[in-house]
């Protein structure tokens, strides 16, 4: 039996890892991924709560949070090559277009 | 006895390549990292009895989204290379950057630790294409539905925004 209390703590650091590249990077791209992480956390830990009830919700819920995912990044990822081709850069210092 | 060895092994993969997908300064290295992570927690969903989901994560994940941040980061060549850490923040910057995580991990940790203990379900949970499929056909119809008009908004977003401005 995988003990679950250390499934949850898997889950609690992937997500910190995810939050700290969310914050340290400026990369477009690298932000996105980071969100990528934290989505992944939210899987596990739905996945767990899961496995500890003895039931099969959490699973469709993490399912469904796959498919946002995946519509999440396609979006996303327009938007880094909208803002390349404006800037040639996906740097967000560059991110500047509303300040006035 | 298995099962926890590899649970192990493969969390500490998880951590160790999602640490070096948000700290390595090349974008392809990063997403190749974040590659391995996903892998990972795919057999780790198997451990926890989810083998539908683990299909779907590796296809969708692995197959799908991967490969579109690689012919993004391809598109985008050198522009897409990041400046170094510390030309980025200051160091007292940085500290509270990196403390502001570690402090949330630490709020959940003892709310965790204040819960009564968590065990296994007495009779293993089976994600199995049947049994999933049999609660997304009944129960869950109405947002299994929905999220198809979810991904037809992706696809026509995306072909939105990322289309040639006709040049004026």
């Amino acid at each position: 039996m995988i003990p679950a209390d250390h499934a949850i703590i898997l889950s609690l650091v992937l997500f910190s890892i995810g939050l700290i590249g969310l914050l340290i990077r400026r990369n477009l791209l690298m932000i996105l991924l980071s969100i990528e992480i934290m989505l992944n956390a939210a899987n596990l830990l739905l996945v767990t709560g899961s496995y500890i009830h003895g039931n099969l919700e959490g699973q469709i819920i993490a399912f469904f949070v796959m498919v946002i995912a995946a519509a999440e990044v396609t979006i996303g990822l327009a938007i880094a090559i909208l803002f390349f081709r404006l800037k040639k850069s996906v740097d967000t210092e560059k991110l500047d277009l509303l300040k006035g | 006895m298995t099962e926890i060895i590899l649970f192990y092994l493969f969390s500490g993969l998880a951590v160790i390549f999602s640490l070096l997908a948000i700290f390595l300064k090349s974008p392809i290295k990063a997403l190749l990292s974040l590659l391995v992570t996903l892998l990972s927690l795919a057999i780790i969903f198997t451990l926890l009895g989810a083998y539908l989901i683990t299909m779907i994560h590796i296809v969708v994940y692995a197959g799908a989204i991967l490969v579109l941040f690689l012919f993004v980061i391809m598109l985008q060549g050198l522009g897409a290379s990041d400046t170094p850490l510390f030309q980025r923040f200051s160091k007292p910057l940085l500290f509270s950057l990196l403390l502001a995580p570690v402090l949330l991990f630490l709020i959940f940790l003892s709310a965790l630790a204040r819960s009564p203990k968590l065990l296994a379900a007495s009779e293993k949970v089976h994600g199995t294409v049947e049994a999933i499929g049999r609660l997304l056909f009944t129960d869950y119809l109405l947002p299994f539905e929905l999220t198809s008009f979810v991904l037809l908004l992706g696809v026509f977003a995306a072909i939105a925004l990322a289309k040639k401005e006709p040049s004026s």
